[in-house]
């Protein structure tokens, strides 16, 4: 067991060869010989932005959407170097990720990738228009079940929700949760309240009834700056920010008590890094100790509460600066490195190769867990086959 | 109180030299109420505070009666609040510990006002209150100056105006702010504090009117107090990405009461990001890291520990450096585990460095 395990000897943890990143699709091992995993942060992308969302709106919302366009509070973009990865551009000539059959074949098939959670980046959740948002909502959860899970059974989907109007999330809940290759529901990054905030318990109250689960994507927000301190200046701010944005939201859910008044309820933070986790609980609860009076329906320490309720996926995984310490790492995470799922990010510029992404060779048994078994006991999916 | 100095004294073998000294870096001075400023406010300002309903600024950093406000010991009588009587502070603080040097730190919430002459004349006020009611009466003592940051340039002339006085040895900023300090509306302030070689003292708390979360405002006190350490984060960020420290290679900037075991796993974070995009941001030439061990230091309450010692050492460790933590008692504030604990965890050698070294090199206290 991961949790109870001493301080592992050096040798379990061995640095990576330094060599440069593989272009996706230029392997260094032949898929045969590669033990299958789950990827929990695998993007389906819109080709043309939302126009492959067209054949799935109403004439009403065609037409709103060719007059006014969409509209989410503006001013909170941050120009970066490149879009998604040249090298995963599918010969067609579209967006990287935007085709199924490209994915399939560069990706899914030779990195023999057992299931893969899909999680559209789609502007239904922050559009000012709450009723445009909906529908742009359930026109992009027609538009997976169209494209995607149906033409490819190792694909399981997030579903879209207008989350800033939870009466119609909890509607296009409703409507999605008869088919079991939706497994979860995806908020943005920054909501426009901490998560944990009463506004979203209906979601929260949806998901239980479901047995579904909760995602935290980093970015995406309603208009907020990511950081607690006002917007800052450069991509490179706004993508370290992520995890200080998703910590603000852990805080929130905890403290709100959302896990005393849903039990069953799972979140899962995605794409926020994982490194800070364990320093998180230490001051969640060094605060604690000390404020409880403030929050008498909490029932536990808050870090029980991470342990049962939080998991976070490995990409963009920490690199400690030296090897040992992602060990220490680990043990820190103690019994929370049962909930770190694998995650590639395919095809954003940023995505990790399944056979790189690690600062360090993991020891076979926890090995297994990140890749397969964690998200395999997580959504209830089968053992590697 | 437990005097923290004799604590160790009878507890850690003591080295040769001055292994002993104890500096505090966070120390809390707070302002009785807005009429112990009168003496330093113009008939102007007087008669406002007394006529309408500006009576001050907010203090909901500092909630007045929230456990980590006030520890158990430093409550005052009559209702005055911990840390406004010098003569106590003198007796559980300074000499109670032994110290050579205590820096106050005076987070009075003059970014919360929006008007710029109403925060001009407190900020003036609360410093020549800090000089005559504490630099000139305890040559132990050291503060931080108040400014208006939500101005830079009214920042820099206040700096300008006190900025000698040897009692003076940092700026305060509040770590929440309505834009990041790295930010170039803030060149005025990072000029000043670098003109007079003075100390960036980013200190928890702020009142920028803006939400502590980037999802908006929390429901509890106990998350913006959790909270603050994401805050904190921001702010470096902020500082090395913007390339101040390029900018003033010898400026240092010290985070008060910021909390420790967050620091490692996030430069390892921060290290990846620059390296995947620093062709954007060609000024910073170094890992982040490097940054932020040449030029940031950290005051050691809260630490935020875990419960286990051998975690909390590596925690430590994971920082990368045995030059970058300040003892603080925070007083009067409270805080989950006592600093002795982090010093019972490191090295001696660390230990001392963490006790009186790193302050001396931080404020240049000779």
């Amino acid at each position: 067991m991961v949790a109870t395990r001493h301080r592992p000897p050096q040798t379990e943890f061995e640095a990576s060869p330094s060599t440069a990143p593989l272009a996706f699709g230029a392997s260094r091992s032949a898929a045969s010989t590669r033990p299958a995993l789950i990827d929990c942060d695998l993007h389906n992308e819109l080709h043309g932005d939302v126009l492959a969302l067209v054949p799935y709106l109403s004439d009403r919302w065609k037409r709103h959407l060719e007059t006014f366009g969409v509209r989410s509070p503006a001013g909170g973009f941050f120009p970066r170097f490149m879009d998604h990865r040249e090298d995963a551009r599918p010969p067609s000539g579209r967006r990287a990720g935007s085709e199924v059959a490209f994915t399939r074949s560069q990706y899914l098939d030779p990195f023999r990738v057992a299931y893969g959670i899909l999680i559209p980046l789609s502007p239904a959740a922050s559009q000012q228009n709450h009723e445009f948002g909906a529908a742009l909502a359930t026109a992009c959860n027609d538009w997976q079940v169209a494209e995607w899970l149906d033409p490819e059974p190792r694909l399981r989907a997030s579903i879209v929700v207008p989350i800033e109007a939870p009466d119609l999330a909890v509607a296009e809940i409703r409507r999605r949760a008869g088919d079991p290759r939706f497994v979860q529901v995806q908020f943005t990054g920054r909501p426009q309240e901490p998560m944990g905030r009463r506004k979203y318990w209906p979601i929260y109250e949806a998901c239980q009834e479901y047995g579904l689960k909760v995602i935290s994507h980093a970015f995406g927000s309603y208009g907020q700056p990511i950081t607690g301190a006002g917007w800052p200046s450069f991509y490179l701010e706004d993508h370290v920010g992520p995890a200080q944005a998703m910590q603000a939201n852990i805080i929130s859910l905890v403290t709100e008590g959302v896990f005393d008044r849903f039990p069953d309820l799972k979140v899962i933070s995605v794409e926020n890094g994982a490194g800070w986790l364990p320093s998180l609980m230490w001051r969640l609860d060094a605060s604690w100790s000390l404020l409880r009076e403030e929050v008498p329906h909490l029932q536990m320490a808050p870090s029980e509460y991470v342990r049962r309720h939080i998991w976070a996926t490995s990409q963009p995984m920490e690199e400690p600066h030296q090897p040992h310490q992602f060990g220490e790492f680990i043990e820190h995470l103690g019994s929370l490195a049962d909930h770190i799922l694998f995650a590639s990010d395919y095809p954003h510029w940023d995505a990790d190769q399944p056979d790189e992404a690690f600062p360090v060779r993991l020891a076979p048994d926890l090995e297994h867990k990140i890749y397969y078994g964690n998200a395999a006991a997580l959504y209830g999916l089968g053992e590697t086959k | 109180m437990t005097s923290l100095s004799n604590t160790l004294r009878t507890e850690t073998p003591l080295a040769a030299g001055n292994v002993t000294e104890l500096i505090d870096g966070d120390v809390h001075n707070v302002i009785p109420d807005t009429h112990a400023l009168f003496p330093y406010l113009s008939d102007h300002w007087r008669e406002h505070i007394t006529n309408t309903l500006f009576k001050g600024v907010p203090e909901t950093s500092y909630p007045r009666w929230a456990p980590t406000t006030e520890r158990p010991g430093s409550e005052l009588p009559n209702w005055r609040q911990a840390g406004s009587d010098l003569s106590v502070v003198t007796r559980d603080v300074l000499d109670a510990d032994g110290l050579s040097y205590a820096v106050l730190c005076c987070t009075y919430a003059i970014d919360s006002l929006h008007n710029p002459d109403a925060a001009i004349a407190m900020a003036r006020a609360v410093n020549d209150w800090q000089i005559s009611e504490w630099l000139d009466k305890d040559e132990r003592l050291r503060a931080t100056i108040v400014v208006p940051t939500q101005l830079p340039a009214e920042a820099a002339r206040e700096i300008d105006r006190v900025g000698d006085h040897p009692g003076f040895v940092q700026v305060g900023m509040p770590v929440r702010s309505a834009v990041p300090y790295g930010s170039r509306l803030h060149a005025p302030l990072w000029e000043a504090i670098s003109r007079k070689r003075l100390v960036g003292a980013i200190h928890f708390g702020g009142a920028p009117g803006t939400p502590p979360t980037p999802s908006g405002w929390p429901s509890y006190y106990l998350e913006e107090h959790v909270g603050m350490a994401q805050v904190f984060q921001t702010q470096v960020v902020s500082l090395v990405t913007e390339g101040i420290f390029d900018l003033h290679p010898d400026l240092r900037v010290v985070l008060l009461e910021a909390g420790v075991t967050w620091m490692g796993p996030f430069l390892w974070r921060f290290d990846k990001e620059w390296r995947n995009l620093r062709r954007l941001v060609p000024w910073v030439k170094r890992a982040p890291s490097a940054y932020v061990r040449d030029h940031i230091r950290l005051t050691i309450q809260p630490v935020d520990a875990p419960p286990s010692d051998i975690q909390l050492r590596q925690a430590i460790e994971q920082i990368g450096s045995d030059e970058m933590l300040v003892y603080s008692s925070d007083y009067p504030h409270r805080h989950a585990s006592e600093p002795s604990r982090l010093l019972s965890v490191v090295t001696e050698a660390h230990a001392a460095r963490i006790r009186s070294a790193n302050a001396r090199a931080l404020w240049k206290l000779t």
